[in-house]
Formats: structure tokens, C-alpha cells, sequence
């Protein structure tokens, strides 16, 4: 066994601690399990500009920026703040909750591209939250900081725990495409049946969560 | 048939728009570092699939060069505060129905392209989607708003200086897998996975399976390529075949403590550096903290559904 191929996962490792930039951490990785593994410097290059190539649609994501943008400039983010401030009952923790609650919805049905962070978050649930949160008092800039984090994290558990619900997603076709090499049959729906015990202890921990933090932010405020 | 090629055209257009208009961004004082960058990028979208593996590569040295050795810049610019809310207050809650055209546009359009398998490659209809969701916005926009025809775009641009080099770090991250996969490090870390396991303990394997799934997901950033290498060491033969369990069961729960990994490590640049990078917090890994008091008890949690669920 060649264990040298796991010389990236060290420079992987030690650059993300070492705060170097993380594309040049990325490429060093690839160098040293590639070279560990007996590769040439032309293959490790090809090998890595192929995938490069074959992953573009990664990066597609990007093309939503122009509308953002236009709309952020006309005033999306005010509106949305000044949305949730209308509302009585719009908590912080009520508001991440209900998101959380959407996201996993829609991504148990397949439709996990309707939000995300660039299409969303930013846009609407970011700015949402800290108006929710306005409400209570002023917010430090930790506390700023902790409400924008928290509306980002609230997005991908939802869409993490929601979406192996639906059966025609990514990561269910990968595991009966492995199992099936194997020789055992699994049929989809079997599997996304058994994404749904996990569906609900994800709501149910970061649901609590929410609403802890939410209690904290209330009490700071009412103590002020 | 609509498909990839076309969505690749438009993100080209749009990578030269950021790159064109960063070279005339004096607010940014390494603004050809952005042009360039920027550039490549469109480079790779127009023109990937003739570059040959080579030649992407060194496109790929030629990225990590500009953003690693002298680093991005970002411009200024944007509108002020006043001008934002005395524009929210004009144009009131309709804002929301323009935010709301590329979200109803991926929806409608993943229901309907499936009826359209001819003229919608149905591999890529996410995709398609977004795209269409993107165009139809901008004339909506364009219609409704009348900005100066530069004004998406170099909004845009504003955006993309804000996220920077992290825009690429997912698709650098899924290349760094496949050269990993080529040099088999799943294979090795499988291998010291499986020797940990004290022989007899059904727990025990139970737990190295999914701490194995998060711990392996961190560190690849991907619960895909994750998966393989524990079923492969530990599922199927200690849990399945040795113990009996249930595969439906240690698959899925399996694969979903590899997502509890995805929320607590950076190498998950899509999901959690990006984002940091979009919201402008100071911490890169502001949101990787966020998540990691869900992700552990939810780990736990896992790793107790399958002892519990799986074995008859």
C-alpha cells in the first residue's frame, strides 16, 4: 500500500491552517499525491485540466450575478428588511425556521435549485434575518456577523437534509449505481425513505438551535 | 437540442463582461489581475472542449497564478445607501416578483423541459433553468426598471470582486478529487479505515462507518466521493455481509453522516466559503462554525439510526 498518495491531504490540511491562498493549497495537493503516485507533471496537469474542464458547470452559477446586483441596486435588500419589519410576529428564529422548514420542502421534491446562497440568501433571507433580529436591539458586529453565518447555514441544512428525500437526486443514483455493482438491488424509493428519520432530527436540532439563539438575542434586548 | 453548450455560452458572455469592465474599474487597484482572471475563466467557458487536458491544465496554473501569487483586487463603486431606499420605496413589494423569476423559472422549468426531451437535454435541465430563469430576469428587469444597459452587468461585477478567487475553489476542489481518485488515496484511506475497527463490535464498526463517511467527507469536501470508499471498506463487508444490516438503510443513513461532514469542513467551498465570501463576513469560516453545532449531534444521531434501524 502507497501510502505517500496521502501526502495531499497534509498539504490540504496544512494549508487551510496555514491561511495560505486555497487555489495554491489546491494545485501543491494535486502535485504531491500525484507525484507520490508516480505520475509525470504532464499527466498530474492534464489530469487536473480535464476535470477542470468537465466541472465548468460548477461555476455557471455565477451568471445570476448581473440580476442580483440590478436588483440589490433597486432597493431588494431595504424591502426585504423593511418586509420582515412589518411583520409582528417575523422572530429571527421564527424566520430561519420557516425557511429551514421551506428548504428542506422544496428540496424533498427535487427542487433544490429554486434557492441557494447567490439566488436567496443573499438577496432576501440574509437581509430578512437581521431586520428579525433589529427587532430585539441593536446588533454588535459578532452578533451581525452570527445572523448572516446562521441564514447561510440554515440554507444548506435544509437543502442537505431535504434532498436525499426525493429519489431522482445525485447522491441516491450514486449509491444504487455502487450497490448494484455489488450485486444488490436497491430500488430509489427505498433509500430516500430512510433520508426522512434524519430529515427530521435535522429540524429538530437546528430548529432548537435557532430558537435558543433567538431567546438570547431577546433577553440582551430586553435587558438594554 | 438546448443543453450544456448554450449555458456555457452564456456564462462566457458573462466572465467577460466582469473581465471588460474590471480593466476599466480604476477604483480597483489590481484591476488587470481581475481582468485577467476573469478572462481565463471565459476562456475555459467559450473554448474548454478545444483546449485539449493540457491546455486546460495550464489555464487551470494560469488562474492559480493570478489569484495566489499577487491576488485579486476588488473595485469600489455601487450605490449609495440613500439611493437604495428612496429606490425600494418606489418601487415597493414588486421587487420581490423580479426576485422571484429565476426561482419560478427553475421550477417550471424542471416540470416542463421533461415533456420536452428533444429540445431540452434532460441531463441538464437545472442547468437550462437557471440560464433561462437568468435571461428572463434581465428583460423583465431591463423592461420594468430601465437601468442603462451596463448597470446589471457591472452590478455584477461588484458582486463577483466581492466573492473573488472563491468563485472557483468548488470546481478547483472537484478536480483535486479526480486526481486524487487517479491516484487511488480512497483506496489507501479505506484500507487504514477498516484496520482501526476492533474485530467482534458491531458498534464499533457502526461508528467507524460514519465517523469514517464525515471524517473522509471533510477532508475531500464531498460526501460523493466519500461514499464509495467507506461502503467499500466498511459497509458492505463488516456491516452487510458480516452483520446483516439492512443495505437500503446503511447506504442512505451512511451517505447523510458524510452530509454532516460537508457543513463542517472549508474544503465544501460551494457551500460553506462561498457563501462567506457572498454575505462579506469577516470570517472565512464564519459559516462553518455556524453549522457545526447541528452537524455533530446530528452525526451522533446518525451513527445511532443505523445501530438502531439497520440490524434485525
Amino acid at each position: 500500500m502507497n501510502y505517500w498518495v496521502l501526502s495531499g491531504i497534509v498539504v490540504m490540511v496544512a494549508g487551510f491552517v496555514l491561511r495560505f491562498n486555497p487555489l495554491l493549497v489546491v494545485v501543491s495537493a494535486a502535485l504531491a499525491t500525484g507525484l507520490a503516485a508516480g505520475l509525470d507533471l504532464v499527466a498530474i496537469v492534464s489530469a487536473f485540466g480535464k476535470a477542470f474542464n468537465d466541472t465548468r458547470y460548477v461555476s455557471v452559477v455565477w451568471i445570476v450575478l448581473p440580476v442580483i446586483g440590478l436588483l440589490e441596486r433597486h432597493g431588494l435588500q431595504e424591502r426585504a428588511r423593511a418586509l420582515v419589519g412589518g411583520l409582528k410576529g417575523a422572530t429571527y428564529g421564527r424566520l430561519l425556521t420557516g425557511y429551514l422548514l421551506l428548504r428542506q420542502a422544496t428540496a424533498a421534491l427535487g427542487l433544490t435549485s429554486v434557492a441557494g446562497h447567490a439566488q436567496t440568501v443573499r438577496p432576501l433571507v440574509a437581509p430578512m434575518a437581521e431586520a428579525a433580529a433589529e427587532d430585539t436591539g441593536p446588533l454588535s458586529d459578532a452578533e451581525r456577523e452570527q445572523v448572516k453565518a446562521m441564514s447561510a447555514a440554515t440554507d444548506n441544512v435544509g437543502l442537505f437534509f431535504g434532498e436525499d428525500i426525493f429519489i431522482a437526486i445525485g447522491s441516491i443514483l450514486l449509491m444504487k449505481g455502487f450497490m448494484e455493482q455489488q450485486g444488490i438491488i436497491l430500488a430509489p424509493f427505498d433509500l430516500s425513505v430512510w433520508a426522512i428519520p434524519t430529515a427530521i432530527f435535522a429540524f429538530l436540532i437546528h430548529g432548537f438551535r435557532l430558537w435558543r439563539q433567538d431567546r438570547k438575542l431577546r433577553q440582551r434586548g430586553g435587558a438594554a | 437540442m438546448i443543453g450544456l453548450a448554450q449555458v456555457y455560452v452564456l456564462a462566457g458572455l458573462t466572465f467577460t463582461a466582469f473581465a471588460l469592465l474590471s480593466a476599466r474599474d480604476a477604483s480597483n487597484p489590481r484591476r488587470f489581475a481581475n481582468t485577467g482572471f476573469w478572462g481565463l475563466l471565459a476562456v475555459s467557458m467559450f473554448a474548454g472542449d478545444r483546449l485539449g487536458d493540457f491546455g486546460n491544465g495550464l489555464l487551470v496554473l494560469a488562474l492559480v497564478a493570478i489569484a495566489g501569487l499577487r491576488g485579486l483586487g476588488k473595485g469600489t463603486g455601487g450605490s449609495a445607501a440613500e439611493e437604495r431606499a428612496a429606490n425600494a420605496e418606489r418601487h415597493g413589494n414588486r421587487l420581490f416578483l423580479l426576485a422571484l423569476v429565476i426561482p419560478a423559472t427553475a421550477l417550471a422549468g424542471t416540470f416542463l423541459f421533461k415533456q420536452f426531451p428533444a429540445a431540452v437535454d434532460a441531463k441538464q435541465v437545472t442547468l437550462v433553468s437557471l440560464a433561462l430563469g437568468v435571461v428572463l430576469a434581465l428583460v423583465a428587469g431591463a423592461i420594468w426598471l430601465r437601468p442603462a444597459p451596463s448597470v446589471p452587468l457591472q452590478e455584477g461585477r461588484r458582486l463577483m470582486d466581492a466573492v473573488g478567487w472563491a468563485g472557483i475553489l468548488p470546481q478547483m476542489l472537484a478536480s483535486l478529487g479526480a486526481v486524487f481518485a487517479l491516484a487511488g488515496v480512497g483506496d489507501v484511506v479505506g484500507a487504514l479505515m477498516a484496520d482501526v475497527i476492533p474485530a467482534g463490535s458491531l458498534l464499533g464498526a457502526v461508528i467507524a462507518y460514519g465517523l469514517g463517511m464525515a471524517l473522509f467527507t471533510m477532508v475531500m469536501g464531498n460526501a460523493f466521493a466519500a461514499f464509495p470508499v467507506m461502503a467499500a471498506a466498511i459497509g458492505l463487508p463488516l456491516l452487510i455481509h458480516q452483520y446483516q444490516g439492512d443495505p437500503a438503510i446503511v447506504s442512505a443513513i451512511g451517505m447523510l453522516a458524510g452530509f454532516c461532514g460537508t457543513l463542517m469542513t472549508p474544503m465544501a467551498a460551494n457551500f460553506n466559503i462561498v457563501p462567506a465570501a457572498l454575505l462579506e463576513l469577516d470570517d472565512r469560516n464564519a459559516v462553518v462554525k455556524a453549522q457545526i453545532g447541528t452537524a455533530l449531534p446530528l452525526l451522533i444521531v446518525n451513527i445511532a439510526l443505523i445501530y438502531w434501524l439497520a440490524f434485525p
